[in-house]
């Protein structure tokens, strides 16, 4: 199992689990956002060939109101 | 000289016919920022970036859905970042989700309850995101020095405040507002302090090449119907401007001639 932190809230997954897999398994993979672990951005063309690393501290962002 | 001569607005080689930009913050729902949007005339539109919230229906529209990037400017802004590392992680972020979009509103906060920038921290950041290739439109005190090191570090736009964020307290300084002008040769928008109509027409009337506001209009009690009265007041103050003011005297100068009077 690989234990990951999402938005500051922990998950497992299991091993071999693919970015693309866990927006999929989140409900955000459709939407307009942004992903970054560990301090790197990951590319959406990426998204679906990063595989997740246990530890990984992943923050995924969208656009809301703002001034 | 009519409005029809006036030149556009030019930010990082894009051509704007509105001089004012507004924000997409505190508005009740997506629709009514959106009425206030076309009731602004306003091309250009700050948004924010978060964390998505992982509990949302996945069905359900997100802010760019309705404010669609290929009708509008989106700026995103780094609202809410206190330091450089977090201002440069934020415009990274944003230019990811919106597929290269270079041009941002740097923001580098320095306290909670005031919203002054951090200047020092905003320079470190510009300088970065400047060298990283942002277009960086940056929000900072009305400091004519630091205006001008920011327009120096290759900022595109240089967004002096009128008076605290969410303040509605208008121009407070219209006369440093005039000497960053007077030094500068990118865009000079007043970001922040915009209370009302004839604050955007003060702004515009000392020579700002556009208005940055979001609470005025949000928080009105129409914000639709602020919205327009806005686009109204930065026309009408970018007119007066361009027209030129008659001189301030302090003693009265009769406007019917004196000659031919029969009395």
């Amino acid at each position: 199992m690989l234990n990951v932190t999402v938005n500051a809230t922990e998950h497992q997954l299991p091993d071999q689990t693919a970015l693309q897999q866990l927006l999929e398994q989140l409900a955000v993979g459709s939407g307009r956002i942004a992903v970054e672990i560990n301090g790197e951005i990951v590319p959406r063309s990426q998204f679906a060939t990063h595989q997740l690393a246990d530890g990984d501290k992943i923050e995924i962002v969208q656009a809301i109101g703002g001034g | 000289m009519s409005e029809m001569t006036d030149k556009p607005l030019i930010v990082a080689g894009k051509e704007y016919q509105s001089r004012l930009i507004i924000g997409s913050g505190k508005y009740k729902d997506f629709q009514e920022n959106l009425a206030a949007l076309d009731a602004s005339a306003a091309e250009i539109i700050t948004v924010a970036i978060r964390r998505v919230n992982l509990g949302q229906d996945a069905n359900e529209p997100s802010l760019l859905d309705v404010i669609s990037p290929d009708k509008y400017t989106i700026l995103p802004n780094t609202a809410g970042c206190y330091n450089a590392d977090d201002a440069v992680r934020t415009c990274r972020m944003a230019r990811e989700l919106l597929d290269g979009h270079k041009l941002v509103k740097l923001e580098v906060l320095g306290d909670q309850k005031t919203l002054y920038p951090n200047v020092t921290e905003t320079l470190a950041a510009a300088e970065t995101l400047v060298a990283d290739g942002f277009d960086v439109m940056v929000y900072t005190s009305d400091d004519p020095l630091v205006a001008k090191r920011l327009e120096e570090i290759g900022c595109v736009a240089v967004m002096p405040l009128g008076a605290p964020i969410g303040s509605g307290l208008g121009i407070r300084n219209p006369y440093n507002i005039r000497m960053i002008l007077e030094n500068a040769t990118v865009p000079i928008i007043v970001d922040a302090g915009v209370g009302t109509a004839s604050d955007a027409s003060i702004a515009m009337e000392l020579g700002c090449d556009g208005v940055l506001m979001n609470t005025a209009i949000a928080e009105a009690g129409n914000p639709v119907l602020m919205a327009s009265a806005m686009k109204k007041a930065v026309q009408a103050g970018r007119e007066a401007f361009l027209a030129g003011r008659m001189p301030r005297r302090l003693y009265a100068s009769a406007s019917s001639p004196i000659d031919g009077t029969f009395f």
